[in-house]
C-alpha cells in the first residue's frame, strides 16, 4: 500500500550536517564539553596517492566499499554538461576482464548490491557486499579505474538512458524544473549553475569521445579515495587496498580550477506557473560559506542557525507559520556546507489552504529578518547544540552512512580530522557567532525567490 | 549538492518489498523471546555496540476500514498521536522529544497500524514514557488537529502534480472498487474535514488491544529491561478490541488499459494482475522468478530488454505485493511519450515470456545466490534490524525463520518456477494504468477532464 505521509517536519542539521567541516576549531570547547570522535576512522595513503580510509564495524559480516573521485559535474567544460555523469553510467559498460553490464551482474551473484553517483564536486561508485567478498569487488572497481573500454553499440543507448533520466527526474514534475531554474539564477556563472545532468541540448550531442576523454583526465588513483566501512580492519584492508589499486600508476591531473561569481546586487525572482500545480509554494536561496571557503569562520554557527529556525516542530519557522500564525502548513530553512566551492542556505514554506502568496511570504521574510536583525538567544543556541549532539550519536548506527559522510567530507576538501571534530566545534558555536553569520547570509540582497504557482485565475 | 543515482530509488524500494520477506541468510542471527510479567510478547536482538534502542509495533488490522465518510481517520491519528498527551501539549510533547533526541512516529496502512520509536540508551526511561503517553492519553487538542489537517491535506494537493501519484492512484481505485485497498488512506479533501476529535478518540480505544499488538525490540538492551518496558508502554492498553475485518478481494479492471492525460515529459506505466500472498506455498518460487523478471535492477529481464538494449528508461522494475487480503504482481517505469507503446510492448513480451519458457538454469542459479546472500546487507541499523523482527512475526514466519531462509530459496525448482509463471503471468489479463500523453497505445479507457 502507499505509505504513509511525513507532511509537516524538515529535517536539516544533524545529521546532514555531519556531512562535513573544514577548519581548524576556533575556539576552546569548555573543559565539560563534548568530545572529538564521531566515526573513530582508520587511514593510509598509498604509494600511489590514493587515500584510504577504514571505518570498522563488526555488528554484521558485510562491508561497504565506495570509490570517490574528486571530480563532478563542476568541473566539466563549457558545452558538454552532463559528460561527468554520462561517464558514470559509461563505467559499467566494460573492460577486457568484465565486459559491458557484468559489473553489476557479478555483483548480484555474489549476494552484492551496488551503485553509483555523481555530484557537482564528486563522483562515487560502490557495493554493499558480504566481507567475503570485498577482495573480489576491488579488483573490479580498481580494473575500471584504468581499464575502460567503451564501443559507440553500448554508449549511444546509455545516452538515451540519461535523457530520459532527465525526463524522469526534472521535466516530469513542474517541482523539480522550477528548482534547476533558480540554480541556474543563483549561479549566473559558476558552473553550480548548470545541472548535474547536464542541459538537455548538450546531452543530446554527448559523445563517447568526450566521455573518454574526462575519464583519462580526472580518473586516476591519486584523485581517488577508498572507503570502506563494516566488518573489516585497516590492517586487513591495506594489503588488498595496495594489490589492487597500488598497482594502479599516478597520472597528472589537472588543478581544480572554477571560475568565480561576478559580484551580484540585484535580487531576482522565478517564476513557474503550471497546470498541473494544485499546491503552490516558495523558497528563496542564498550563497554562502563552505566548510572549505569559509573566512569568517561561519559553517558552524549557521548549522545551529539552521537547528533554531528549522529544527522539528519546536523550531522557530514552524512554530510562527505553522502553529501560531496558521498561514503556512511547512516553513523550513536549510543550510548545505558541504561543497568545494560555495555552499547555500535556503528557506521556503508550502500556504495554507486559501492563504495569498503575499502574505505567506511577507510572514516568512518577516520571521527571517528577526532572526538576521534581532537574533537568536543563548539560550535558544544552547537547546541546539545540545540537541544536535545527541542526534550525532546515532550517526555511527548505520552501514553506510559514514561511508557516505566520510567520502563526501574528503571529496569536498575536508580532513577526517574535521569530520571528527564536529562535536567539540558545534558545542564551541555561541549566539554571537550565530548572530554575526545570520546577519551575513540572511542580510544579502543578492537571492533567488522561486514562486511555484498554479495557471493565473485557478484556485490556489 | 544534489547526487544523481544510477538507478532511482524506485528499485531500491521495490526490491526490499520483495527481499525482505524472501532473502534467507548463511549466518545466524540471535533473536530472543521476551515476555513481560503482563504477558505482552517481543522478539529481541540483543545488541550493545551501539548506544542506540530501537523498538517497532504494529496493531494487527487497526484501521484498515475507516468509518463512511470519514476515510483518512487512521491517518490523521498517526499524525496527531505525537502531537501532545498526557500533561503535555503538542509543543511541551514535541520539545521533550527533541531534547532528548527521541523519535516516535506513527503510520497507518491498511493491514496495520504501526508505531516506531528510537532512543540512545541513556535516554530509554523518556522515550519509554513519551511512547505510553501517546498511546493511553493522547490529547487531540483542537489546534493539533487542525494544524495536522491542513499538513495532508496540503500534501495530497501536491501529490496531484506528481504523475508517478496519479499512476498509483488510478491503479488502485480500479483495481479495488468499493474496497479500503482502493481507497486513498489519507482521505479525501470531503472527508477530511468532517474528521472530529472524537472519532479519533473513538480511534484510539475501539483499535489499539494487546490482542491485536506485535511487537520487536533491537539493540542496547538486556531482556528484563525490555520485559518491564513493555508492560510500561503497552500494559495500560484494552487486552481485547473487535476490529472490523477486511473482505478478501481480488483485483478488477484486468485486461483494461486506462490512459489519465497528463501534459507531462514521460508516460507513467504501473500494471499488475494477482499475484501471491505471503502464505502462499508458490511465495519463494514467485520471489525467485520475479527476481530475474524485474527485481533484480540491473541484469533483470525488464531493465536488459527496456533500458540497456534500447535506451527507452531510466528504469523498469517488476515487484510483488502481498497484502493480507489480496495480492499483486507488479510492473512499472516511464517512457518517453513517443516510445511508450514500444516499452509496454517489451515488458507484455517479457512477461509473456517468463510464463512460457521460465527461467534458464544459470538465472535460477544466479537468483538464489543474490537472495540468500544479500540477505544480512539489510541489518546495518538498529532500526532496521527491528524492522525485519516485526515484519517476520506479522507474516507469522515463526522465531527459526531466519535461519531457515536459505533451505526454502534454495528449495525452489524449475518445475516451481514454471507453475507459478505460468499461474500468475498473463500480459492479456494485466490491468494497466499509463499518466502521459503516450503514442503507440490504444487504451480501453481515457479518463476525462485530464489536463
Amino acid at each position: 500500500m502507499p505509505a504513509a505521509l511525513s507532511a509537516r517536519r524538515v529535517l536539516a542539521s544533524g545529521l546532514l550536517a555531519l556531512t562535513v567541516t573544514l577548519l581548524p576549531p576556533a575556539f576552546a570547547p569548555p573543559a565539560q564539553a563534548a568530545e572529538k570522535g564521531v566515526f573513530f576512522p582508520e587511514s593510509f595513503t598509498l604509494a600511489n596517492g590514493m587515500q584510504v580510509v577504514v571505518i570498522p564495524n563488526r555488528r554484521v559480516p558485510v562491508v561497504t566499499h565506495m570509490v570517490w573521485y574528486k571530480v563532478g559535474a563542476a568541473d566539466e567544460d563549457r558545452g558538454v554538461s552532463g559528460i561527468a555523469h554520462f561517464l558514470e553510467h559509461l563505467m559499467f559498460k566494460g573492460t577486457d576482464e568484465v565486459p559491458a553490464g557484468a559489473f553489476s551482474r557479478i555483483v548480484a551473484k555474489n549476494g552484492g548490491r551496488d551503485n553509483a553517483f555523481t555530484s557537482y564536486d564528486y563522483t562515487a561508485y560502490h557495493q554493499n557486499v558480504a566481507r567475503d567478498r570485498l577482495e573480489l569487488v576491488m579488483r573490479m572497481e580498481a580494473d575500471r579505474m584504468s581499464n575502460l573500454k567503451l564501443t559507440d553499440a553500448v554508449v549511444y543507448p546509455e545516452r538515451d538512458v540519461i535523457i530520459e533520466e532527465r525526463r524522469q527526474r526534472v521535466e516530469n514534475e513542474p517541482a523539480d524544473r522550477i528548482g534547476e531554474q533558480i540554480n541556474a539564477t543563483l549561479f549566473v556563472h559558476h558552473p553550480y549553475g548548470t545541472p548535474v545532468i547536464g542541459w538537455p541540448q548538450e546531452m543530446a550531442n554527448l559523445t563517447r569521445e568526450e566521455a573518454e576523454r574526462f575519464y583519462k583526465t580526472w580518473y586516476a588513483p591519486n584523485n581517488a579515495i577508498l572507503v570502506v566501512s563494516g566488518d573489516v580492519s585497516a590492517e586487513e584492508l591495506k594489503p588488498l587496498a595496495e594489490k589492487y589499486y597500488g598497482a594502479i600508476p599516478a597520472r597528472p591531473v589537472p588543478e581544480r580550477h572554477r571560475v568565480t561569481e561576478p559580484p551580484i546586487s540585484a535580487e531576482r525572482r522565478v517564476t513557474l506557473r503550471d497546470a498541473e500545480v494544485r499546491q503552490p509554494s516558495v523558497r528563496r536561496i542564498w550563497i554562502a560559506p563552505s566548510y572549505r571557503l569559509d573566512p569568517e569562520q561561519q559553517a558552524y554557527p549557521l548549522q545551529v542557525l539552521s537547528e533554531i529556525m528549522s529544527g522539528g516542530p519546536t523550531s522557530r519557522l514552524y512554530r510562527s507559520l505553522v502553529v501560531e500564525q496558521k498561514i503556512a502548513t511547512s516553513a523550513w530553512l536549510g543550510y548545505n556546507p558541504d561543497a568545494w566551492d560555495m555552499g547555500t542556505l535556503s528557506a521556503g514554506a508550502t500556504p495554507a489552504a486559501g492563504v495569498e502568496m503575499d502574505k505567506l511570504e511577507a510572514a516568512l521574510w518577516a520571521e527571517l529578518r528577526k532572526a538576521a536583525e534581532g537574533g537568536v538567544t543563548e539560550e535558544e543556541v544552547a537547546t541546539a547544540r545540545k540537541r544536535m549532539l545527541a542526534e550525532a550519536a546515532y550517526a555511527r548506527d548505520s552501514l553506510t552512512g559514514p561511508a557516505q559522510t566520510l567520502g563526501a567530507a574528503l571529496a569536498t576538501g575536508q580532513s577526517l580530522d574535521d569530520v571528527e571534530s564536529w562535536p567539540v566545534r558545534i558545542d564551541a558555536v555561541t549566539a554571537a557567532q550565530v548572530n554575526a553569520a545570520a546577519k551575513a547570509v540572511l542580510g544579502k540582497t543578492n537571492h533567488v525567490t522561486g514562486l511555484l504557482l498554479p495557471l493565473q485565475g485557478k484556485d490556489s | 549538492m544534489n547526487a544523481l543515482y544510477r538507478t532511482s530509488l524506485v528499485a531500491a524500494t521495490a526490491l526490499v518489498l520483495t527481499v525482505l520477506s524472501a532473502a534467507p541468510s548463511a549466518w545466524a542471527i540471535d533473536i530472543k523471546r521476551v515476555v513481560s510479567p503482563g504477558g505482552i510478547e517481543a522478539w529481541l536482538v540483543e545488541d550493545h555496540k551501539v548506544p542506540v534502542i530501537a523498538l517497532e509495533w504494529a496493531f494487527e488490522g487497526a484501521g484498515g476500514t475507516d468509518p463512511q465518510g470519514k476515510e483518512g481517520l487512521a491517518n490523521l491519528a498517526s499524525h496527531t498521536l505525537d502531537e501532545g498527551a498526557g500533561p503535555y501539549d503538542s509543543q511541551a510533547f514535541q520539545t521533550r522529544l527533541q531534547d532528548s533526541a527521541v523519535s516516535l512516529g506513527y503510520s497507518a496502512g491498511r493491514d496495520a497500524f504501526s508505531g516506531s520509536l528510537r532512543t540512545l540508551s541513556d535516554r530509554r526511561d523518556e522515550a519509554f514514557d513519551l511512547a505510553r503517553l501517546s498511546l493511553a492519553e493522547p490529547r487531540f487538542d483542537a489546534e493539533a488537529i487542525e494544524r495536522m489537517r491542513a499538513a495532508v491535506l496540503s500534501s495530497l494537493k501536491r501529490d496531484l502534480a506528481d504523475p508517478n501519484y496519479v499512476g498509483r492512484r488510478l491503479f488502485y481505485s480500479t483495481a479495488f472498487p468499493d474496497h479500503p485497498y482502493g481507497g486513498e488512506i489519507r482521505g479525501t479533501l470531503d472527508s477530511l474535514p468532517r474528521i472530529t476529535a472524537d472519532d479519533l478518540r473513538g480511534f484510539v480505544k475501539s483499535q489499539f488491544g494487546r490482542d491485536r499488538l506485535v511487537v520487536a525490540a533491537a539493540g542496547d538492551i538486556a531482556p528484563d529491561d525490555l520485559a518491564k518496558a513493555l508492560d510500561r508502554i503497552f500494559g495500560g492498553l484494552p487486552a481485547k478490541t473487535s476490529v472490523a475485518t477486511i473482505p478478501d478481494v481480488a483485483p478488477k479492471g484486468l485486461g483494461e488499459t486506462i490512459l489519465a492525460p497528463r501534459p507531462t515529459a514521460q508516460t507513467v506505466m504501473l500494471m499488475g494482475q494477482p499475484g501471491v500472498k505471503r502464505d502462499d506455498p508458490d511465495w519463494y518460487a514467485a520471489s525467485v522468478m520475479n527476481y530475474v523478471l524485474g527485481g533484480g535492477g540491473f541484469g533483470s529481464r525488464l531493465m536488459e530488454e527496456v533500458r540497456e538494449k534500447r535506451g527507452l528508461s531510466y528504469g523498469v522494475y517488476s515487484y510483488l505485493i502481498p497484502m493480507d487480503h489480496t495480492a499483486l504482481v507488479m510492473a512499472g517505469g516511464s517512457t518517453v511519450n513517443a516510445k511508450a507503446g514500444q516499452a509496454l510492448d517489451i515488458i507484455r513480451q517479457e512477461w509473456a515470456r517468463m510464463a512460457k519458457d521460465g527461467l534458464t538454469d544459470e538465472e535460477l542459479a544466479d537468483a538464489k545466490t543474490y537472495l540468500t546472500g544479500s540477505f544480512p546487507l539489510q541489518l546495518g541499523s538498529t532500526q532496521s534490524i527491528a524492522r525485519i523482527l516485526l515484519q517476520v512475526q506479522r507474516d507469522r514466519l515463526g522465531i527459526e525463520y531466519l535461519d531457515q531462509r536459505d533451505r526454502y530459496i534454495n528449495a525452489v525448482t524449475q518445475d516451481d518456477i514454471r507453475r507459478v509463471a505460468k499461474r500468475l503471468l498473463d500480459p492479456a489479463t494485466l490491468l494497466t494504468v499509463l499518466v502521459g500523453r503516450p503514442e503507440g497505445v490504444t487504451p480501453t479507457k481515457t479518463l476525462e477532464g485530464g489536463s
